[in-house]
């Protein structure tokens, strides 16, 4: 019994309420979540110190007796991932507040926004904690629920498209989830995490592997594993940087920590290597084919979170102790890598007024401190190596050459292939939108003649566009007469979500954005720092992943713990 | 373990129509799919409860056979509680997509389907012709390497050589 173990996932609940309840002062809300948030980082540290030196702390909520009651597990996988978790969101919020004070956006429901993101804070550690497949199904609703919000924030055309689908795919999830609960409780009697360990070994090896390829599949559409994986880089790139950070970094992370805690407790006899390191294979490659191919930074570095996940599922495929401890150490590399990058990048966007490759250049020259930021990340989600990406991959690759089997090694080349093709992409991204000029961009862009490029023409200096002559709600010019509210209507679509003007004409308007607020550039910065100190703390970290990975195969602490509390 | 066929029978049938409806673009008749594919499933659970019995009310020192399994039953409350919501969410997303759009059918990814037209069309991609014509003080703004001039998706020959590089 341990009383902190809820509290990881009371505190931003009951934060989320309070700052719903000052929605009339925003002050007073920032500093309430960024209080509360402070605080989980600090109880999850505590938790994680406790698991590791006393074995998993566990919480039956209420005292309920028996199977009844909800129980809650902080093992030391469990209190890792809500460490990172804290932090990273932590970093995230801090961000957004820098964004709002500097924006302060009127109409964007921006107070919604501080309860909504608790409430997703809220879910995932629920999710991590979450000792019954119940439990891990409303923390799943309730993450979910709170990133729907998230990502259609403001509810412009382009975040409802994206949100229909998103929204949509994780609904069926959601209702094959309860369909796999349906199916287990009636094969087993209970869904408590620890029980179904006992009872599920005793049912026919028929029905445990459908229960068990229900579950992976569920857990598969919202970790984005390969066939299942399509609904993600359509969906993530259009929400606003910080909300694309969280989800980036976090949502896919629950899934595979659910197929990891799924596999090792529940399966253990039943691995099914083969066709986890398929799904790994396809969707290495298949994602970062997808990220070479895109011509937008946001979108590269969606399909290459949907590639790298790939690595994840590699090591829990595997099912031995150095493939859980690569795992556990790439998932805590890739949760840091991945938020900073989409955070640089919303900096990027700010100041360059767009993501995508054919609008931006120069950047490396005109804002340094950015180009630093975004390009140590880069190198670390490539692989390049002091950095923790390589530590993590070279972990992986040597669990797969423990297996020993063709299949196995099949994966070290593809893994090898796709960590290679990640620095073609990132490095084409370098090399277009940090090193080559503003203008050669501009120039690039008309010379293919993409409708753009017209566009950006006009606000040159030289160029008078002011209309000639105004009479009567209508502009009079050499080339004919327009009504002023068409104009104004134009005017209002195009500006709605891309900007009409590139990075060069904006420089040569003054309109790009010069300053980057401290606000945003200290939390980025210090993620990007975090991710660097990954590769410091390198040997103990692993060490700690070790440790998970031998408890998680031996089930016994997790069993005896959550077992002995049930009657105290 | 009984299993109550009408049961079956009928989750059956509301998860078949359900799935029909979901496969449809109008978001409000995926929406009427899903709200079926819930009760299906909410149904599935009164399956896997077991047998009917009396209500699970429990007097001290009661006697507790033949009482309903009440746990499913706390579950599909959550569960009901949770499509309610998400049915408020999604009517509210077509709404909102028929304002914007004037029609509530799922969309297809705009920058998914440019891609692939593109690949389809054989063009050389946006990216590709921007490093390529990326040399530092060139500024001859008619480099041949440098794509097209005019449209890209007619150009044959600059492509090719862009290609050949």
């Amino acid at each position: 019994m341990n009383s902190l173990v809820p509290l990881p996932v009371l505190l931003p609940i009951l934060g989320a309420g309070a700052s719903l309840a000052l929605l009339h002062h925003p002050r007073i809300q920032r500093w309430l979540s960024l209080a509360v948030l402070a605080s989980v980082v600090v109880v999850a540290a505590v938790l994680l110190v406790q698991a590791d030196r006393h074995g998993p702390q566990t919480v039956w909520i209420g005292a309920w007796p028996e199977t009844l009651g909800i129980v809650l597990v902080a093992d030391r996988l469990a209190a890792l991932m809500l460490l990172v978790s804290a932090i990273v969101t932590l970093a995230v919020l801090a961000y957004s507040v820098g964004q709002g004070m500097t924006e302060d956006e009127e109409g964007a429901p921006i107070s919604v926004y501080h309860p909504t993101f608790l409430v997703l804070v809220a879910g995932v550690a629920n999710a991590f904690l979450a000792g019954d497949l119940f439990n891990l199904f409303v923390s799943f609703e309730m993450l979910l629920f709170a990133s729907y919000v998230l990502l259609t924030l403001g509810g412009t055309a382009a975040r409802v498209r994206a949100g229909t689908i998103y929204v949509l795919v994780n609904l069926l999830s959601s209702t094959l989830f309860l369909i796999s609960l349906a199916v287990t409780y009636a094969a087993t009697g209970t869904l408590t995490l620890a029980h179904l360990a006992q009872r599920l070994a005793e049912l026919p090896d028929h029905v445990s592997l459908m229960i068990q390829l229900l579950l992976l599949t569920t857990f598969a559409i919202k970790a984005a594993v390969f066939p299942l994986s399509l609904w993600l880089p359509d969906s993530y790139p259009t929400a606003p940087a910080p909300v694309t950070a969280v989800f980036a970094g976090l949502l896919t992370k629950v899934g595979v920590y659910a197929i990891l805690r799924v596999q090792t407790l529940l399966f253990p006899g039943s691995p099914l290597t083969d066709l986890l390191l398929w799904a790994a294979l396809l969707t290495m490659l298949i994602g970062i084919l997808g990220a070479v191919a895109q011509s937008d930074i946001k979108r590269m570095l969606s399909f290459t979170l949907v590639s790298h996940i790939g690595y994840l599922i590699l090591g829990i495929a595997l099912d031995s102790r150095t493939g859980t401890a690569g795992t556990t150490f790439y998932v805590v590399h890739h949760i840091t890598i991945q938020t900073a990058l989409f955070l640089v990048l919303g900096l990027v966007e700010r100041r360059a007024g767009s993501t995508a490759l054919m609008r931006i250049g120069g950047l490396a020259r005109i804002a340094p401190v950015l180009a630093v930021l975004f390009f140590v990340p880069a190198m670390n989600l490539a692989g390049i190596p002091p950095f923790s990406g390589f530590i993590g991959k070279v972990g992986l690759f040597q669990a797969a050459q423990l297996d020993g089997s063709p299949l196995a090694w099949t994966l070290v080349a593809a893994g090898a292939a796709t960590s290679l093709l990640t620095l073609y992409a990132v490095a084409k991204t370098w090399a277009v939108a940090f090193w080559r000029s503003p203008r050669e961009a501009h120039e690039a862009l008309e010379a293919i003649g993409d409708s753009v490029g017209e566009a950006a023409v006009e606000p040159v200096p030289g160029h008078d566009t002011r209309p000639v002559h105004q009479h009567r709600g209508h502009v009079h010019t050499a080339a004919g007469t327009v009504s002023r509210r068409d104009i104004e209507e134009a005017r209002r679509l195009g500006d709605d979500n891309e900007p009409d003007r590139d990075f060069y004409a904006l420089i040569q308007a003054g309109e790009d954005n010069r300053h980057s607020p401290l606000g945003m550039l200290l939390p980025a910065g210090a993620l990007v720092a975090a991710s660097v100190l990954l590769s410091v703390i390198a040997g103990p970290l692993y060490a700690l992943g070790d440790r998970a990975a031998v408890d998680l195969h031996e089930r016994t602490p997790y069993l005896s713990s959550v077992l002995t509390e049930e009657h105290p | 373990m009984t299993v109550n066929l009408t049961l079956v029978l009928v989750a059956a049938a509301l998860l078949g129509c359900g799935v029909y409806l979901v496969l449809e673009r109008s978001l409000s008749r995926v929406l009427v799919g899903i709200v079926m594919i819930g009760n299906g499933v909410s149904l599935s659970f009164m399956v896997a409860g077991g047998p009917a019995g009396r209500a699970p009310i429990v007097s001290k020192g009661g006697d507790t056979g033949g009482l309903t399994d009440p746990l499913p039953q706390a579950m599909v409350l959550t569960a009901i509680v949770i499509t309610l919501a998400t049915t408020a969410f999604v009517l509210a997303m077509a709404y909102r997509s028929w304002q914007l759009n004037g029609h509530d059918d799922v969309q297809d990814d705009i920058e998914d389907d440019t891609i692939r037209r593109l690949a389809l069309r054989d063009v050389t991609s946006e990216a590709y012709s921007a490093t390529t014509s990326d040399y530092p003080g060139d500024d001859s703004s008619g480099d041949p390497g440098q794509g097209p001039d005019d449209d890209p998706l007619v150009a044959d020959a600059a492509e090719t050589e862009g290609r050949s590089r």
